[in-house]
């Protein structure tokens, strides 16, 4: 079975973006263009891997990781902040916030998709 | 029938009752708990300025001429809104000082003159015997009016004179006696008298009831209030013209306002009301509740004089009943005994207090600044050789305080019958008014010299005696009239009530005109012309500057010469007795940390000072100066020494004075300082969240363009439409970019003020039909609806025509942004109000919530819809374009509520512009 | 000190202000037959604005309450 990955960013052509890369690596895509569809749509799939924005309208990448790891069913969840905010305090929040890895944009796509890759083998 | 001995008992009760109220104020004094040390007691005490003159003579100056009793009163109110600049001054001085009486504060202040001294003391002494006559005859009056209870028979008809001047006698030797008890207790004049103070307050509480009361009977009890006085007192054609009493007087107002000049002049200089304001205050605060608790008093104390006036006048219409007496005669006419008797006790009160006060501030003056200052001179007394002059001096006060009396009953006898109560009185206040420009020029002005005192006293007093006690003299039939008449040896020129042809004035303003003349012109001009000794121009800087001062020890810097310190003290024993000595010594070695006389003092400057001011407390600064040269070998400063050390202290107060500036300033600077610091830290703040907001900003299109360059680049099997599509974000991404670094250079260039603005004529029709126009492909697009109204005809406005353009863009696009696709309606309207254009941009989308509208003119706030994209753009525009319109004098704003679409707003100015 | 001057200077203007409340000719337009409450006109002005400027001292006397030396 093809693992479910969600992406959450408000900005549309990332999300093209995004979801052309992941889907052309073999995962089933869901979008979310906030931080509360994020969570609507983690409830409804279950993803086995969340990006997420940072900035996002509604909940930030933060509160919706937060969120994520309070319910114990959801553990297994692996997430990967996006933001275009790369100062190291920015960072060790959203690792405080449960993130797994945290990508600063622009990104190469390659590495992400391998980052992505490793994440979901272990 | 009132019989004569229930009277006498009475008084003799209530004096009684006053020496006790004395002696528990005193004793309590002795155990340093004071009664008095109240700012409602001191007020009380200033009251003392209301006599029997206030008590029985203003009803009747009310009853012959209406209001000329008022001035009085009022003076005295507009005076006390003055000394909070004066006499907080004058308490200063006195407190430092130790003055011990009126002469002596002009004495000390023109170089501790002793001439100066006797000369005020003798125009205080001559002023102020009409005014205690007065007093007496007050007394005498009111008790042989009384004893005739329940006829009202007037002194005069009675043919009883012989008896009514034995009463004034008795009065007389009674008070004198009574004065002692009270006055001479102590020998420091400067000490207080706590008891007489205390007294003194009883007897204003206990005139003002007696007054009230008869105010309150005859106003409520005989007639039916205020207006049916006045009514029925209009209604008598004799009385009509008092009710515009102003009218027809000749002179109304400028006898009216030298009757104000006089008592602004008597409430400060008159010797008891100086005795009592300055001599006797605990307190320099006491002052700011006087300065309207004693204006209340005479406020109150006048309030009922009218109704009185009135009421007696119609009470006894035939004029058979003299004015000064209705207060006790209504009363009497209504058979009212008891009221009668209070009235009396009332009238008692005033007058005694007044005499007391008087006297013992007379007494002061006559021994310091008269008797002494003589009799030190005398070598033959060998007076510097008496081991203790305490006895002598009490004895020359008691022995002053029996003069003056006898004195006030001598004229009593000689002049007393001519004149109403009020008349005599302001003699008196003519008298004391002499003071004023000696006293406030001394205190204000440091160019008056002793000589120039000297000669405006002189002058003043003379004109005085001249226009003033002459007359009085000559009508009582002491002088020939004619003097009056025709003038001395026929010359009528120098009639004393026309002097110099003057005429048509009331006597009080013809004498107070050329007396003041000759007063102040002789101390200004003389003080001019004559050049101040050392010793002046030293107590002339002590006195002018004295708030600049610290305090006592300020004299001493004027000293130089050795002494020894059982010298002094033996001299300051001498006059104030050994244990008060003992006291003052052993205080002043506290002081320094030592204790006397185990340890021995040196008798430096600072000594010698303290001792010439302790004496000064007893005798008066001319005579302790005097002592004080006796036992110390003094080197006399001349006139440059002091000015070299008054220069120096000068120079002290202007250094400290810059030294305080400095540090204001230098305050300011770092406060100025501190401002800047948080300024540039809150822009460097902004700066970093700037550069921040910046590179997120940046960073989101790179993040599309690298992305999918990316995958173009790794993926050659894409289809062509895919392709297609990426690379058109790519463009687009690209675009948004570049705009982006083009507001953020344009926003830093208007920051800077760098921006390049160019003026020329704009015309906002044409502006905003170009921009319709070039947006006229996205409005299709997106199926908008555009609406545009102007007006046929619109005042050019000068601005950049670019930016303009730049603005109307911004807010269209903005408003494309925002409606709903197929829905959209976008209105614009241009309109021209006072001063300037004005544009609205209207859509019908979401609208904007209250609490966004004030942020999104910030730099990167965007507002959006969030149930649909996120708004494009950098969230710059709105900043921009704010920015341009302010810079030609307009205003952007925005009117919006959520659901029901925004109106952005922008003015322009005609004919302004840059 | 500054305090202090102003008091100074607010008792000064009181002082002027009584001086032309109680002089011609303001007095004079009070000098006029007819009366206020039953009180002649003039006795009726004279003591409301003896009772004003009074109030007045008052306020400008106790309006800063406690001294500084």
């Amino acid at each position: 079975m093809r693992k479910k990955i969600l992406v959450a960013d408000d900005e549309p052509n990332i999300v093209v973006a995004l979801e052309y890369l992941l889907q052309r690596a073999g995962y089933e895509v869901h979008i979310a263009r906030d931080g509360d569809e994020a969570l609507r749509q983690v409830e409804a799939h279950v993803p086995d891997l969340v990006l997420l924005d940072v900035m996002m309208p509604l909940r930030s990448g933060y509160e919706v990781s937060r969120c994520i790891r309070e319910r114990s069913d959801w553990r297994h969840i692996k997430i990967v902040m996006l933001s275009a905010k790369g100062r190291d305090a920015e960072v060790n929040k959203g690792m405080e916030a449960g993130a797994d890895l945290y990508v600063t944009k622009p990104f190469s796509t390659r590495e992400l998709v391998e980052k992505i890759n490793g994440l979901l083998a272990s | 029938m009132l019989h004569g001995s229930v009277i006498i008992f009475t008084s003799f009760a209530y004096l009684g009752l006053l020496f006790a109220i004395a002696y528990f104020a005193d004793q309590r004094a002795d155990a340093g708990r004071p009664v008095i040390a109240s700012p409602y007691i001191y007020s009380l005490s200033l009251a003392v300025y209301a006599t029997a003159w206030t008590f029985y003579g203003s009803v009747g100056r009310a009853a012959s001429d209406g209001v000329g009793f008022l001035p009085i009163y009022i003076g005295p109110t507009l005076m006390i809104a003055l000394w909070w600049v004066v006499m907080r001054k004058i308490l200063r001085i006195s407190k430092q000082n130790r003055i011990t009486s009126l002469a002596d504060f002009i004495a000390s202040r023109y170089g501790k003159s002793a001439l100066l001294g006797g000369l005020v003391t003798v125009i205080a002494v001559i002023g102020i015997l009409p005014y205690i006559s007065l007093q007496l005859k007050a007394i005498s009056t009111s008790y042989s009016i009384l004893v005739q209870y329940p006829e009202i028979v007037m002194p005069a008809q009675l043919d009883a004179e012989p008896i009514r001047q034995d009463t004034a006698l008795w009065v007389a030797m009674i008070l004198a006696a009574f004065t002692i008890a009270f006055g001479t207790r102590n020998l420091d004049a400067a000490e207080h008298h706590q008891g007489m103070v205390a007294a003194i307050a009883f007897e204003s509480t206990v005139k003002l009831l007696a007054f009230l009361a008869v105010g309150i009977f005859v106003t409520y009890g005989v007639y039916d209030g205020f207006g049916d006085v006045f009514a029925r007192a209009a209604a008598v054609p004799k009385l009509h013209r008092m009710m515009t009493p102003l009218d027809g007087v000749a002179g109304g107002y400028a006898s009216w306002a030298w009757l104000t000049i006089l008592s602004m002049m008597a409430i400060m200089f008159l010797p008891r009301q100086f005795q009592v304001t300055v001599i006797e205050n605990l307190d320099e605060k006491h002052l700011n509740k006087a300065i309207w608790l004693f204006p209340v008093y005479m406020l109150a104390i006048n309030v009922f004089v009218l109704p009185i006036a009135f009421g007696g006048l119609l009470r006894f219409p035939d004029g058979s009943v003299d004015g000064d007496t209705f207060v006790l005669t209504l009363p009497m006419a209504e058979k009212q005994e008891l009221l009668a008797l209070l009235v009396f006790i009332g009238g008692l009160s005033a007058a005694t207090g007044m005499v007391i006060v008087e006297t013992i501030a007379l007494s002061t003056m006559v021994c310091n600044d008269l008797v002494m200052p003589v009799l030190l001179r005398l070598r033959g007394l060998r007076l510097n050789e008496r081991p203790d002059l305490t006895r002598l001096l009490l004895g020359i006060r008691r022995g002053a305080i029996v003069l003056i009396l006898l004195l006030g009953y001598l004229y009593f006898k000689l002049a007393g019958e001519a004149y109403a109560l009020v008349s005599i009185g302001l003699i008196s206040f003519a008298a004391v008014a002499q003071f004023a420009p000696v006293v406030l020029g001394g205190i204000f002005w440091k160019g008056g010299t002793r000589a120039g005192a000297l000669c405006g006293l002189l002058g003043g007093f003379a004109v005085w005696l001249y226009t003033l006690l002459l007359p009085a003299l000559a009508r009582s039939g002491w002088l020939p009239i004619g003097l009056l008449e025709h003038g001395p040896f026929g010359i009528e020129l120098l009639k004393p009530l026309e002097l110099f042809g003057l005429s048509g004035l009331d006597q009080i303003t013809h004498a107070m005109i050329w007396s003041m003349l000759a007063n102040v012109g002789a101390y200004v001009g003389v003080s001019l012309a004559v050049s101040p000794s050392a010793d002046e121009h030293r107590q002339a800087s002590l006195f002018v500057d004295v708030f600049r001062q610290t305090g006592e020890a300020e004299g001493a810097r004027f000293w130089r010469g050795t002494a020894s310190a059982p010298d002094l003290f033996n001299l300051l024993a001498r006059f104030q007795g050994v244990a008060s000595a003992d006291g003052a010594f052993r205080e002043y070695a506290a002081g320094k940390g030592r204790r006397w006389p185990d340890d021995g003092l040196s008798a430096d400057a600072e000594l010698v000072h303290h001792v010439e001011v302790q004496l000064a407390g007893a005798i008066g600064s001319a005579s302790a100066r005097v002592m004080v040269a006796s036992v110390v070998k003094e080197e006399a400063l001349n006139i440059d020494e002091v000015r070299e050390i008054l220069d120096e202290a000068s120079q002290v107060v202007v250094y400290s004075h810059r030294l305080k500036q400095k540090s204001h300033e230098l305050e300011a600077a770092t406060a100025e300082l501190r401002a800047a610091n948080e300024r540039l830290k809150e822009l460097d703040r902004m700066k970093d969240d700037f550069v921040s907001t910046v590179t997120h900003e940046l960073r989101t299109p790179l993040t599309s363009i690298r992305a999918f360059t990316q995958i173009l680049l790794e993926d050659p099997e894409i289809e062509l439409e895919q392709r297609k599509k990426f690379l058109g974000i790519i463009t687009k991404e690209s675009e948004r970019l570049t705009r982006l670094i083009n507001q953020v250079l344009d926003v830093s260039k208007i920051e800077s003020g760098k921006a390049e603005w160019r003026a020329a004529s704009v015309d906002m029709k044409e502006v905003i039909s170009d921009t319709v126009t070039a947006m006229s492909q996205v409005f299709q697009e997106r199926h908008i609806e555009v609406e545009v109204r102007t007006p046929d005809r619109v005042s050019v406005v000068s601005a950049d025509v670019d930016r303009i353009i730049q603005v109307m863009l911004n807010l269209l696009s903005n408003a494309v942004k925002f409606c709903e696709p197929g829905k959209g309606r976008i209105a614009i309207v241009l309109s021209e109000q006072a001063g300037g254009l004005r544009v609205d941009v209207r859509d019908n989308g979401p609208g904007i919530d209250p609490e966004d509208q004030a942020v999104i003119f910030d730099k990167f706030r965007q507002v959006g819809d969030t149930l649909t994209d996120k708004p494009h753009g950098s969230g710059l525009g709105l900043h921009i374009s704010g920015k341009i319109v302010e810079h030609f004098g307009g205003r952007l704003w925005v009117e919006s509520s959520r659901g029901r679409g925004a109106c952005f707003s922008f003015t322009l100015p005609t004919g302004a512009g840059l | 000190m500054s305090d202090f001057e102003s008091r100074g200077q607010r008792f000064v203007a009181l002082c002027m202000l009584g001086i032309l409340l109680f002089n011609y000719p303001v007095l004079a337009l009070f000098n006029v037959p007819g009366s206020v409450f039953g009180i002649p006109v003039l006795y009726a002005y004279i003591f409301i604005a003896w009772v004003a400027l009074i109030a007045l001292m008052a306020m400008v006397a106790e309006s800063h309450g406690r001294d500084r030396h």
